[in-house]
């Protein structure tokens, strides 16, 4: 299913940072959740800056508007700000997109393993991202440094534990 | 020199002495005369010589037989002269120092300077040739007529020559009267000058002047343009003169500020209040601080700043929430609007149209929307 847009992305001003506070403040957590939908939609958990620039998710081609680099650094860094976001380089050319929290995940992760009724097993990592068992979930596909914290929340949490095995790492829930 | 003769130096009745100089030495033609320095006198009638020494020795001669005279400017080493042409003498001329000459000129040396005075003097008199009008009882040689061997200056030739002394003349009152002028700009230079020094003496001596005098002075220095040296803001003590231009100018802009839709900007008014002054212009200064005072005054108009820094002229009546729900209305009827196009709709300058489309933006009526085709305003959908 294709990625519907929001009324804003067609509005031309959307794309100027508006000066007056409280129209920036609408206009940003516009931008977030916009980012955050074209994220999940396309499964997307890493951004290079400048690649999203070009990216529809920044360029509207229709209107023939696109957000300034100053202007994505500006949303970016309201993401930072509400924790959805890590940059990965001290230049911030890269970053991690966390449209959904690694404590979400783990909720998500747990109630499946719960559901199944398979608490108390092992499950290697893989298994769990990329197995025949978990495709119509949700989490399937999911990056390993995503799904590793995830598992870390779930730990901190008491209700997985991680384990190394021979070929990698694997977690055993409670 | 021929051309002079004794007299006793007293003036006849009609006669009047116009001026006199000392230290001045007769030539004839280019030869210095055999006489001391001594003093030329210029009178109605004639142009007498006394030697400095022995007054008893005085000589004259007639204005009458004047042609034309000149003036030699003073080289190095030498004096200023004045060059005069003389008719040659009657037949019956009493005697003089000179029975013969070979020049039909003398010269005046002005060791003394004083030639320029006596020129001009001189020119007056043979200007007016008032010894035309009064003749004096001494018999003066006159000519009567054209006599042989003799060239005389008549007819077209001396008319010729009197045109030549007019020109001269008027030549001479033209770059005199620029001397004053250019004398009156130094004068003003020192007025400045002196009132600066007074103005700082006050800035010093802030205790020892009455605070009337001061601000008397004070106000004294801003009619004349000059920055008040003690305040910064003039406006607050607020002088006659402004008070006076601040309600000339309640008057004044009534109307036109009607015309535009109640808000002009402070260069306009600054143009139109000039123009329709034509003399007596307004300094900008003058204006700004005119209309600071509006409020005080209680006059129906408002100075009014923007953030950007334009400074207009609107009316009190006018308000500005009007002026944007009706921005807003217009924006939203066109979709969207640059601040060109909106000056056109409502007929503003597009100073003005920008000015009330920031103050809508700031106000959260609208958003902006900045591309390389330029600056546009949207509604506010946010």
């Amino acid at each position: 299913m294709s990625f519907e847009w929001p009324w804003q992305y067609n509005f031309p001003p959307f794309f100027t940072l508006q000066p007056n506070v409280d129209t920036r403040q609408k206009q940003l957590a516009a931008w977030c959740s916009l980012v955050l939908s074209y994220c999940r939609h396309h499964k997307l958990y890493t951004l290079d800056v400048l690649e999203a620039q070009e990216s529809p998710m920044f360029n509207n081609k229709k209107i023939e508007r696109k957000l300034s680099v100053e202007a994505i650094q500006v949303v970016f860094e309201e993401l930072r700000k509400k924790g959805n976001l890590e940059w990965l380089d001290k230049n911030k050319s890269r970053c991690l997109i966390m449209w959904r929290r690694p404590e979400e995940w783990g909720k998500l992760i747990y109630q499946w393993v719960s559901k199944n009724g398979m608490v108390n097993s092992v499950f290697t990592l893989y298994e769990l991202s990329n197995g025949d068992d978990t495709e119509k979930e949700e989490f399937h596909g999911l990056e390993d440094w995503m799904l590793l914290r995830s598992l870390q929340a779930l730990q901190a949490d008491g209700k997985a534990e991680m384990i190394s095995m021979d070929d990698g790492k694997g977690v055993k829930f409670f | 020199m021929d051309r002079f003769v004794w007299t006793n130096g007293l003036l006849d009745m009609n006669e009047t002495l116009v001026i006199q100089q000392r230290g001045v030495r007769l030539y004839d033609g280019e030869d210095k005369a055999k006489l001391d320095v001594g003093a030329i006198l210029l009178s109605t009638h004639r142009l007498l010589w006394r030697d400095q020494k022995s007054h008893e020795c005085c000589i004259c001669i007639p204005l009458s037989q004047v042609i034309f005279f000149e003036e030699q400017a003073a080289g190095i080493g030498k004096s200023a002269k004045i060059v005069i042409h003389l008719y040659p003498s009657p037949e019956n001329k009493e005697p003089g120092p000179y029975q013969q000459s070979k020049y039909s000129y003398i010269k005046l040396s002005f060791k003394e300077h004083g030639q320029i005075e006596f020129f001009r003097r001189l020119t007056e008199e043979m200007t007016q040739k008032r010894w035309e009008n009064t003749p004096v009882s001494q018999p003066i040689p006159t000519v009567t007529g054209p006599k042989a061997g003799r060239t005389r200056a008549v007819g077209i030739v001396g008319i010729e020559r009197k045109l030549e002394e007019k020109r001269k003349e008027t030549d001479k009152n033209i770059s005199e009267a620029f001397e004053d002028l250019s004398k009156l700009m130094e004068k003003a230079k020192e007025m400045v000058e002196l009132s600066r020094s007074i103005a700082n003496k006050i800035k010093d001596k802030q205790g020892d002047i009455t605070e009337d005098e001061t601000i008397r002075f004070k106000s004294y220095l801003l009619s004349m343009g000059i920055a008040n040296p003690v305040t910064r803001e003039t406006y607050g003590s607020g002088t006659q003169y402004h008070i006076q231009l601040a309600k000339q100018l309640g008057d004044m802009l009534q109307a036109p500020l009607e015309e535009r839709g109640g808000m002009m900007a402070l260069t306009e008014v600054y143009c139109l209040v000039n123009r329709a002054r034509g003399m007596e212009l307004l300094s900008p200064e003058d204006l700004v601080n005119a209309c600071k005072m509006f409020e005080s005054l209680k006059l129906p108009l408002r100075l009014r700043v923007f953030d950007s820094g334009v400074m207009v002229v609107q009316l009190q009546s006018h308000s500005e929430e009007e002026m944007i729900a009706s921005a807003l209305d217009n924006v939203s009827d066109k979709g969207s609007l640059t601040a060109e196009e909106f000056a056109k709709l409502l007929g503003l300058s597009v100073l003005l149209a920008k000015e009330r489309l920031l103050l809508a933006e700031k106000m959260g009526h609208l958003c902006r929307d900045d591309s390389v085709e330029g600056l546009r305003f949207y509604p506010n959908l946010f």
